[in-house]
């Protein structure tokens, strides 16, 4: 029926920036589901005969204080940035995702209360609150991921919650309860679908803040333990050698911006295409 | 006769994912000074593009792909945005179907009509005087009063008595009214209706006002300009054109109105089919694939069919239809 | 006239006129406005009743308030001997009771194909729907669609064929009360008939009693038996729809319909405008509600009430000097 260029993946295809960030993301995805197959030396493997040895052949990065190889712990960084980010937005996309449906349509007090709670949340500086609950937790990425949902939940209800209440009084929602409709229906059947692509898009822009909020912590050590590979803690140790080998430091960022330039190049395409009043044409 | 307003063969094109929508193909009319044009017309006829196109406000993805526009002899199809600036409001002003899309949300009545005489060197009370007195002419309520006052303080009626009055306020050649009262109930609708004729006959301009409704379009207009699909198909003075119309889509449409079936009948008229696609606009008559009249020769492009001068009608079955 | 199957007693609904903290500071009387204030009136089976009215007027309130879309403040909502006052199942009146909104397009859910929204009714009340596509075709056929729309989506379809779904939609349950709200609304002139036609007929195959709710004065003789006219939220005549077109008792009725601009050029007259504008619902005048731009108002009608009372066309006006039989204003 519908042609393949006016479905979403063939206009997506068609938008050269869509094609750029698809190649991005997926050769970061790829890189770290075939870590150990494409990595040139253990990442665990120190060789202090080679410590702070330059980019080379050999080591395509250099190698960092312990003589580890920098291109074989970016691999298995970009697996944690990816599981951190992965479950972290799955878990707040979907909190916020329930929370901001029952503030749209439930009633008026359901509202007030969680949006107050929404809004408390979100004044709290997010590295502030990281902090806190770093201090109170233990060391680990699963307490990354409990800071990320924390902290970003509550932008997803926003965008759930306001979609939702304009879908709230439309015909076409009045026309189902006038038809009998359940609760349910209403809420599974004709507003999720309807709200689903604002927060795709939302999810797609928040994943690089999340590699980014992982490295942050790593990097200021209530991250993951020591001697993980995260990008963050490649940051870390470069940043402490960075006027004898800023190259430990300089590809500890680069995984940073392609991710972050990968994630929000796909963001900005799927909103053109799925909100109608970006659509160039008709 | 002077011409406040000519247009002639003008063609728009909207660039879209099908390919060029033609929403406009080589329409002309005009405008004579002092007169009321009605442009009647149904969703999908190319008013609002017509409109977009006088006041060089098409959206982006639009092309004039041809034609002229002149304005009291003036051509404004290819002004420069400094003349443009100067025409609009000076010698040309609108009104909109929402007046509050042409009034600022933020800023007092007052000052927006003060705003507007922007060229004329006097002072700030003379402004306010010939504001408030405008106020008063299209029948508002303590005029000097509203001039503090702001739009959302305003009802729906009065807000579209305030965008008369702006567009009103530097005397424009043409005035245009794009579905000014679609918006607005009918008992409403006739006082805004009774309040342009009597503006009109003060200032003098002419009007091109925009309507799907054919009966505001007959109490109103002294001439009418039918559209359909991107063409004008009709045009001449009122009475001939709704009493003895010479295109079949004028005929079908005024027989579709209810309004003018004065007894219940079984079965309401309709023009079965739909618009054709303008993207690949069919050949010859564009009405042909609806038309009750259409016979062979509908293939070929319709002649322009005077028949008393200004009326006319761009059908090979004109002189049959008009009977 | 038969056994009502629809009977409203006062029905009056509320909604809060002014909300948050401000209300705090309003005194009680002026926190909540009625939109609908009072409206008793009956429907025979069979019978098509008209309400028109102008914005504010309570018309499509009216309507939601019958199959309680919007809770009743006060009144009584009677549906063939059964109350829908103070009701807390819904589901066997929300079967015989089928409504049509007004934007054609924005009452189809957005993301459902054509036949997705034919079935979803059968789904809701747990219906079987033996031979699904079958359903769906006889559905669309009735509503003169044919089978290639089944896979469309609504923003797919003209105004005429989303109506068309909608009146399909309608029917799925065999329901015995239609209420259509603007039936005709963002149709253009050359297809309101189709539709008017088709509701006309279905009405008559299906045996329907129908209210339709339509500020839209020229379509009245067509479709309606009797003509509610509503103000401010309430009845003000109720009559056959030619008394109500040709020999209007209340002056706004008269007003209305004098309104209504005929496609003939020749018509053109010089008519009883009204003074301003519908003023606000919490902001009623006193005595008649009419008064404040009633071309014919005298002094006690700012100060009385006036009741609904029989009028001569064998309706019910609410006037205190109501219009002669021969009424044409020169």
């Amino acid at each position: 029926m519908t042609h393949f260029r006016y479905t979403l993946l063939g206009r997506l295809l068609a938008d050269p920036m869509a094609v750029v960030a698809i190649v991005i993301i997926s050769g970061l995805v790829l890189a770290a589901i075939f870590a150990d197959v494409i990595a040139p030396h253990d990442f665990r493997a120190m060789n202090m005969a080679d410590r702070f040895a330059p980019p080379s052949w050999h080591y395509w990065l250099g190698t960092d204080n312990l003589g580890r190889d920098t291109f074989s712990r970016l691999l298995q960084g970009g697996r944690i940035a990816l599981y951190v980010a992965m479950t972290a937005v799955s878990i707040s996309a979907l909190i916020g995702l329930v929370l901001g449906m029952l503030a749209g349509f439930g009633p008026r007090w359901l509202d007030n209360t969680l949006l107050f709670f929404f809004d408390t949340l979100r004044a709290y500086p997010t590295i502030i609150l990281a902090l806190a609950l770093a201090a109170l937790l233990p060391r680990g990425l699963s307490t990354v991921i409990i800071v990320v949902v924390v902290t970003s939940f509550s932008e997803y209800g926003r965008v759930v919650r306001t979609q939702t209440l304009s879908l709230k009084n439309a015909e076409f929602i009045l026309a189902e309860r006038a038809m009998g409709a359940s609760f349910g229906r209403i809420v599974f059947h004709h507003i999720l679908p309807n709200v689903l692509g604002p927060f795709f898009i939302l999810a797609a822009m928040n994943l690089p803040v999340v590699i980014t909020i992982e490295a942050g912590m790593s990097f200021l050590g209530i991250g993951v333990p020591p001697g993980t590979p995260s990008w963050g803690a490649t940051l870390k140790d470069g940043f402490d050698f960075i006027r004898t080998t800023p190259w430990i430091i300089l590809s500890g960022g680069l995984p940073l911006i392609l991710v972050t330039l990968g994630f929000t190049f796909l963001g900005e395409a799927l909103r053109d295409q799925l909100d109608p009043k970006l659509r160039k044409g008709r | 006769m002077t011409k406040t307003l000519e247009v002639e063969r003008l063609s728009v094109t909207y660039a879209t994912r099908e390919g060029g929508l033609q929403a406009l193909r080589e329409v002309s009319l005009e405008v004579p000074a002092g007169q009321i044009v009605g442009i009647v017309g149904e969703s999908g006829c190319g008013k609002s593009t017509l409109i977009g196109a006088l006041l060089h406000l098409l959206p982006e993805n639009a092309t004039r792909t041809g034609g002229s526009i002149r304005l009291a002899d003036e051509e404004i199809a290819t002004a420069s945005p400094r003349r443009l600036r100067d025409l609009r409001g000076q010698d040309m002003s609108v009104v909109f179907q929402d007046p509050m899309t042409s009034l600022n949300p933020v800023i007092s009545i007052g000052r927006q009509m003060r705003d507007i005489q922007y060229r004329d060197r006097i002072g700030h009370a003379e402004k306010n005087d010939r504001a408030a007195a405008m106020l008063a002419r299209v029948g508002m309520p303590d005029p000097k009063g509203k001039l503090s006052a702001y739009p959302h303080e305003l009802s729906g009626g009065m807000r579209q008595r305030v965008a008369i009055a702006m567009a009103a306020m530097m005397m424009p050649k043409l005035l245009i009214a794009d579905e000014p009262t679609t918006a607005l109930d009918a008992t409403l609708e006739i006082q805004i209706i009774e309040l342009l004729k009597e503006i009109q006959k003060e200032i003098g301009c002419a009007i091109l006002f925009i309507s799907h409704h054919l009966g505001v379009i007959a109490e109103l207009c002294d001439r009418v300009v039918v559209m359909y699909a991107g063409e004008v198909v009709e045009e001449g003075a009122v009475e001939e054109v709704f009493l003895r119309p010479a295109h079949p889509y004028t005929q079908k449409l005024i027989e579709c109105d209810p309004g003018r079936l004065k007894r219940k009948v079984a079965s309401l008229p309709s023009i079965p089919g739909s618009l054709p696609d303008l993207t690949n606009p069919p050949a010859g008559c564009i009405f042909r694939a609806r038309c009750p009249y259409a016979t062979d020769i509908c293939i070929e492009r319709p002649p322009r069919v005077t028949l008393t001068p200004p009326h006319w009608a761009a059908c090979h079955h004109a002189q049959e239809v008009h009977g | 006239m038969n056994t009502p199957i629809l009977s409203l007693r006062d029905v009056t609904v509320e909604f809060p006129g002014v909300s948050g903290l401000r209300a705090l500071f309003t005194p009680s009387g002026q926190r909540r406005v009625q939109a609908v204030a009072g409206v008793s009136l009956d429907v025979a089976a069979g019978e098509t009743l008209a309400i028109v009215g102008e914005s504010g007027s309570g018309k499509t309130t009216l309507a939601r308030a019958i199959n309680g879309l919007v809770p009743l403040a006060a009144g009584e909502v009677w549906f063939d001997g059964t109350p829908l006052h103070d009701r807390s199942d819904w589901r066997e009146v929300r079967r015989r009771v089928a409504m049509m909104f007004q934007d054609p397009v924005g009452s189809l859910s957005p993301r459902k194909t054509v036949r997705d929204l034919l079935l979803e009714p059968f789904a809701i009340h747990g219906m079987p729907s033996n031979g699904r596509e079958e359903t769906a075709l006889r559905l669309l056929q009735d509503a003169g669609l044919g089978a290639d729309f089944l896979n469309r989506y609504p923003h797919e379809l003209s105004g005429g064929q989303a109506r068309r779904v909608g009146v399909a939609r309608a029917l799925a349950l065999g329901p015995t009360l239609v209420l259509a709200d603007e039936p005709t609304a963002g149709l253009d002139v050359s297809i309101q008939g189709e539709i008017l036609n088709l509701l006309n007929g279905i009405k008559v195959s299906h045996g329907l009693t129908t209210v339709i709710i339509t500020h839209n004065l020229n379509i009245l003789r067509h479709i309606a038996d009797r003509v509610a006219v509503m103000y401010l939220g309430r009845i003000v005549e109720l009559g056959p729809v030619e008394d109500i077109l040709t020999s209007p008792v209340h002056p706004y009725t008269q007003a209305l319909m004098a309104a209504n601009p005929e496609p003939d050029p020749t018509a053109r007259r010089k008519r009883l405008a009204l003074r301003g504008e519908t003023p606000a619902l919490n902001d009623r005048p006193s005595g008649c509600e009419f008064h404040s731009r009633c071309p014919m108002a005298r002094p006690d009608c700012a100060v009385r009430a006036p009741e609904l009372a029989p009028s001569r066309t064998g309706g019910i006006v609410s006037c205190h000097y109501p219009l002669p039989a021969i009424s044409e204003v020169s």
